[in-house]
């Protein structure tokens, strides 16, 4: 999206009363506002900024973060984001390339330490425990909350040892037969156990891009996390695999968190219980997934949604 | 006339011969304003014509000069008296030695006698003519090709394609330039070893475990019949080699770990260009380096805990050489590090490893071909080192496994083999190819195989 | 839920252990990376101590005469054979008229270097008008007395354990009180040929025969391998030939250079009857050295060049050859010198291939063309550092500083060439 366009988009903003607005992230002298939100001049007119529309809050709230900013060296990414997710749900994540919605995925399992330029402030609880807390492992917080990347990455080790990495590395299993059970298990939930039974020993690298992901997502799950966050899963894969995945989903949202960034609006309709709209780093719109799609309030929302920007 | 004025004359003449070239092009076609209706540029037409000169008259002049000493050698021995025609080769080699130090004016061995005097005449007068002739030949066959080349101008002479086809010539000729090098090596090795094999048996020489290469030169002699057993010579290497990479890939690999996962920007950038330094050290600097202070301080913190070190122990060479191949070990283990996708490191973090899990249990298995090619790079540059291990480990070829021994390697008798004054023919100077012959074989079989392999790993990521 | 509490506790009660591993793994990278770090300051601290008395030399003052009889006699001038050590020495027993007796004599001789008889002869050569005068000379001292100044010789050890007599250091004082001794720049080290005597022993010789080597290196590899490699970027065909031209180019550029020493030893030698020991060998071996590291810079500097270049020129109806030369050499050139400057780092600093074709000779003369006698800078140092006497590891040490302050300035060079071209398209 071009300055113009964000000027121009910013005035059309203007003639809601009571909705926010956007700025344009590079713009000078963002200043901080009584209720979280920033105020940025742009062509001479004020606008309010960063207030969320629609239910960021929910009832149960098991991950919670407050006003989230993450830099990454003078770009800010991430601005003033606020969200609870609660224990049984499906989130998608949605919004334009470079919103910042894979980013706010990487902050809930610290994903983003790795990156050196990355800073991050804010709050986020997982089960009421600050996951930004000094005492706070990385890699604890990584068993608890698995990750499922954007382009299948199994390990270049057999089928069986990609599945067995994690309960290996965190010591989940005392003997061999008990890794075997989690192994099976997981394969099973996976839904990949029928396919490979009989090849546990071949590197995990000759599977088809579907059977990858979900060997990716065994993998996750072998690990018996809490919250499982996907990054884009399905974007590698061709209709079949992506549907196969979205059954998989299904399933495990019986007993996992599941915070998913998805480029696709058919699959965040599907697989979701509540959509969060992200548009250049700030939260716009939250809201159950029938009311987002049939009825969005914001005109940004709007917009993505019927396609107006991509 | 000296065949350094001759190519002076040469290129003055080529010089010439491209404005001819260009005028006669212009000229042709009736001024320069007509210069479409020519097939090529002028300027083409002149660089046609020069090379017409140059090459022939330069053929002929590298041929000439390449056999002119074997030609007038051959004419001087055919003028001597017939006692001198009988004289063994060695013999008359060194007497041809005389005739052209004395022809030159340097000093000679012995005293001058008019048959030598005679024959240093006689050289300089065949000298005096060979290089007549060859002027006279070169130029004209120069000045022949040029004439005949700006004779065939014509407005439609494709001059560019034939000056661009000469060109490339070239090129393809500088490019195969690496085949002969290797073709060279392979052959002057060869056929030396070859020889030297027709004195001893190959059998002996790859499984004898005595090496003492002093030949007898008089057959009276005692006890100097010489034996060519490289056993020791093959294990002395395999220890110092051993002790290099005992330092330098744990070493290496661990800072190439250390750089690509835990180091800040900062520090990367001040700890790679230093590493660089460590890598454009000469050789033979870490070789005083080795022999002056680190053999004695071996020696001294050996003795402090009472083993018996020798001053040119093989574990201070090794040393120094395992810290010369750091840095070449990190960058090839940093290279390898580096084409394993991100999303494998992201994979395993993800799930919930430490950094060193991470590193330990995905990223090194996977960049395991590439750094066991780099370890076979490494190896091969440690077997081939040369000048530490001349100046820092001994001349006794003594067969033991103990660092704090005394050992010598292949290189090592390489060099005492062949510095200083030889013969040709004799087993010990021969020896000298047969060791580079093995040398060479060894470390050709390493680098295909280690290039091979970080080759093909390169490509499995890419 | 349960499940998931009981996994928690398990990964927790890992945690220490697993932190405590990836601590250590941590601190072996940085000792490691450490390793090669505090070398290279053990490596340079030890070799600026060890050079930097080279730099000075010590020097005696005597009166000598240009005695008449003994230079021209009979009005015969006789440079060659008149005895000029005589001169000095007589002039140092003027000094200490009271040492008598051959062999204290002989110990007194020994003070100053065999190089002042040199130096009488190249100033009468060069002024004759100075026959029959009395002049004060500065001239060196010999090794000892410049290793006793510089505190390498311990005066408290027995007599005879050291170099240096007792009657010859109450001399060395005797000289130092009347302020006949002093150290001054040691101009020798740079403007001297090899000698055996350390005191007179230089580097000039071997500088210039490294230049002469380089001189033919640089002549040969740089044009073969641009060529090469712009024959083998830009018009080779995929097929078994340049696929072997390829493997061939990496694999010399791995072969032991001392296998190179034996190919030259082999064919320029023996086989071409090329002069041993000349500059013109060393430089032939030299060049076929470093023609990889120049082959394989080059080929990365014209990949370099983005292919909307050529076809734009193509386009504009150019032929292959002219785009090559025109448009591609001029911008992948900067990238071509720093790989031959890199290239001709790596020729200055080697050495064991040179030791095959004769350039360690022990070459007094500085070399002055392409086929003289001469030997290389890294040879020379090979040399000195053989050498027993104490005086020749400074100069040693010296040597080396000279040789990586020369690859230093080369090295920057390239850095400095490849800094400028980063910003081109």
């Amino acid at each position: 999206m071009t300055m113009a366009e964000m000027t121009e988009a910013n005035g059309s903003e203007e003639q809601l009363p009571g909705n926010a607005g956007l700025g344009v992230t590079k713009m000078p002298g963002p200043k901080q506002t009584a209720n979280g939100g920033s105020a940025v001049a742009v062509a001479g007119q004020h606008i309010e900024l960063g207030q969320t529309i629609g239910d960021f809050r929910c009832e149960n709230p098991y991950i919670v973060a407050e006003n989230v900013n993450v830099h990454y060296g003078d770009n800010h990414a991430i601005k003033n984001v606020t969200l609870e997710i609660s224990k049984q749900e499906v989130i998608a994540l949605i919004g334009p390339s470079g919103c910042g919605k894979s980013t706010f995925l990487r902050c809930l399992n610290r994903m983003n330490d790795t990156i050196e330029s990355a800073r991050i402030t804010g709050k986020i609880t997982l089960g009421g425990q600050d996951i930004y807390g000094k005492d706070l492992d990385p890699v604890a917080l990584r068993a608890r909350v698995g990750m499922v990347f954007q382009k299948p990455n199994p390990f270049p080790k057999s089928i069986y040892d990609n599945v067995a990495y994690g309960p290996r590395i965190h010591g989940l299993a005392t003997d061999r037969a008990e890794l075997d059970d989690i192994v099976h298990t997981s394969l099973e939930r996976a839904g990949l156990l029928k396919e490979v039974k009989d090849r546990l020993e071949e590197p995990g690298t000759g599977l088809s891009g579907g059977q990858q992901q979900r060997l990716c997502i065994a993998r996750t799950i072998a690990v018996n996390p809490e919250v499982i966050l996907m990054d884009e899963p399905c974007s590698a894969l061709d209709p079949i695999a992506t549907a196969r995945i979205e059954d998989l989903m299904d399933e495990l949202s019986q007993d996992y968190a599941i915070v998913i960034v998805t480029h696709s609006m058919q699959q965040a309709a599907r697989v979701s219980k509540r959509v969060a709209y992200f548009h250049l780093g700030l939260l716009v719109e939250v809201d159950e997934t029938d009311r987002i799609f049939t009825n969005p309030q914001h005109k940004l929302t709007e917009d993505y949604i019927t396609g107006r920007i991509g | 006339m000296q065949s350094t004025t001759l190519i002076l004359i040469l290129a003055a003449m080529s010089v010439v011969a491209f404005y001819a070239g260009r005028r006669r092009s212009v000229a042709l076609v009736g001024g320069p304003r007509q210069g479409s209706v020519l097939h090529s540029l002028p300027g083409y037409y002149g660089y046609f014509t020069a090379i017409w000169l140059l090459l022939p008259a330069l053929g002929v002049l590298l041929l000439w000069l390449f056999l002119e000493p074997t030609v007038i050698v051959a004419l001087v021995v055919r003028g001597l008296p017939e006692t001198y025609q009988s004289l063994s080769a060695g013999e008359l080699n060194l007497f041809v030695n005389n005739v052209q130090n004395l022809a030159a004016g340097d000093a000679i061995s012995g005293e001058s006698d008019a048959v030598l005097s005679d024959a240093a005449a006689r050289f300089l007068a065949y000298t005096a003519t060979s290089r007549r002739l060859l002027a006279t030949l070169a130029l004209g066959l120069g000045g022949l090709g040029g004439t005949i080349a700006w004779r065939r101008i014509r407005p439609d002479l494709r001059a560019r394609n034939r000056v661009e086809q000469i060109i490339l010539l070239g090129l393809i000729a500088a490019s195969s330039i690496a085949i002969f090098t290797t073709i060279g090596i392979v052959l002057s090795v060869l056929f030396e070893a070859i020889r030297f094999f027709q004195k001893v048996p190959v059998t002996e020489f790859l499984f004898g475990l005595n090496w003492s290469p002093q030949t007898a030169i008089r057959a009276d002699q005692v006890g100097s019949s010489g034996s060519f057993g490289a056993v020791p010579l093959f294990t002395g290497t395999l220890l110092i080699t051993g002790i290099a990479m005992f330092v330098a890939v744990p070493v290496g690999l661990m800072t190439a770990i250390f750089l690509a996962e835990y180091s800040s920007q900062r520090i990367r950038d001040v700890a790679k260009p230093l590493l660089e330094v460590l890598a454009g050290i000469p050789t033979v600097v870490y070789g005083f380096f080795a022999a002056l202070t680190v053999a004695p301080w071996v020696r001294r913190a050996g003795e402090s805990f009472g083993f018996d070190v020798a001053s040119e122990s093989a574990l201070a060479a090794g040393l120094v050489m395992g810290i010369m191949i750091i840095p070449l070990v990190s960058s090839l283990a940093d290279d390898a590090i580096n084409a394993v996708p991100v999303a494998m490191r992201d994979g395993a973090l993800g799930l919930g490893s430490t950094r060193s899990e991470t590193m330990t249990r995905v990223i090194l298995p996977a960049a395991l071909p590439g750094i066991v090619g780099g370890i076979l790079l490494a190896v091969s540059r440690a077997i081939g080192e040369t000048m530490i291990v001349v100046m820092a480990a001994g001349l006794a070829a003594n067969l033991t496994a103990n660092p704090f021994a005394a050992v010598t390697t292949v290189t090592v008798q390489i060099v005492t083999l062949l510095v200083g004054d030889q013969e040709f023919d004799s087993a010990k100077t021969l020896a000298a190819f047969a060791l580079g012959l093995m040398l060479f074989v060894v470390t050709l079989c390493l680098n295909v195989v280690g290039l091979h392999v970080v080759r093909k790993y390169r490509e499995q990521y890419d | 839920m349960e499940s998931s509490q009981i996994t928690r506790r398990k990964v927790e009660a890992g945690l220490p252990r697993r932190r405590r591993r990836e601590f250590l793994f941590q601190l072996a990278g940085m000792l490691a990376t450490t390793v090669g770090i505090v070398f290279l300051g053990v490596f340079f601290a030890d070799l600026f101590v060890k050079s930097s008395t080279a730099f000075v030399q010590t020097f005696v003052k005597l009166d000598v005469e240009f005695t008449e009889n003994v230079i021209a006699p009979g009005g015969e001038w006789d440079l060659t054979y008149a005895d000029f050590d005589g001169l000095v020495r007589s002039a140092l027993r003027s000094e200490f008229p009271g040492v008598s007796g051959r062999s204290e004599r002989r110990e007194l001789n020994r003070l100053v270097s065999v190089g002042a008889g040199y130096q009488m002869r190249d100033m009468i050569e060069a002024d004759p008008k100075l026959l029959g005068a009395r002049e004060s000379l500065w001239v060196p001292a010999s090794s000892i007395v410049d290793m006793y100044i510089k505190g390498n010789i311990d005066a408290s050890l027995e007599e005879s354990l050291r170099p240096l007599s007792d009657k010859q250091l109450s001399w060395i004082q005797k000289l130092q009180d009347s302020g006949r001794l002093e150290t001054r720049f040691n101009s020798a080290l740079f403007s001297n040929g090899d000698s055996r005597e350390p005191e007179l022993a230089g580097i000039k010789g071997a500088l210039m025969g490294s230049f002469y080597m380089l001189i033919v290196t640089v002549l040969l590899a740089f044009p073969i391998g641009v060529a090469a490699a712009i024959y083998l970027e830009e018009f080779a065909p995929r097929n078994r030939w340049s696929d072997l031209i390829e493997v061939n180019i990496n694999n010399l550029a791995a072969v032991p250079s001392i296998v190179f020493g034996l190919l030259g030893l082999a064919v320029f030698i023996n086989w071409m009857a090329i002069p041993r020991s000349a500059p013109l060998v060393g430089g032939l071996v030299l060049s076929l050295l470093t023609l990889p590291v120049i082959i394989i810079a080059s080929r990365a500097a014209i990949k370099a060049v983005p292919p909307s270049i050529r076809e734009a020129a193509l386009g504009l109806g150019a032929s292959k050859m002219q785009v090559v030369f025109h448009h591609v050499m001029p911008l992948a050139l900067p990238g071509m010198l720093t790989g031959t400057i890199i290239g001709m780092s790596r020729a200055l600093g080697e050495s064991a291939p040179l030791l095959m074709i004769g350039m360690v000779a022990f070459i007094v003369d500085v070399p002055g063309g392409f086929s003289d006698p001469a030997t290389a800078l890294p040879v020379q140092i090979y040399l000195w550092a053989d050498s027993p006497e104490r005086a020749f590891a400074e100069r040693t040490s010296a040597a080396i500083v000279v040789l990586l302050g020369f690859l230093l300035l080369m090295n920057l060079t390239a850095v400095i060439i490849r800094k400028r071209m980063e910003k081109k398209w």
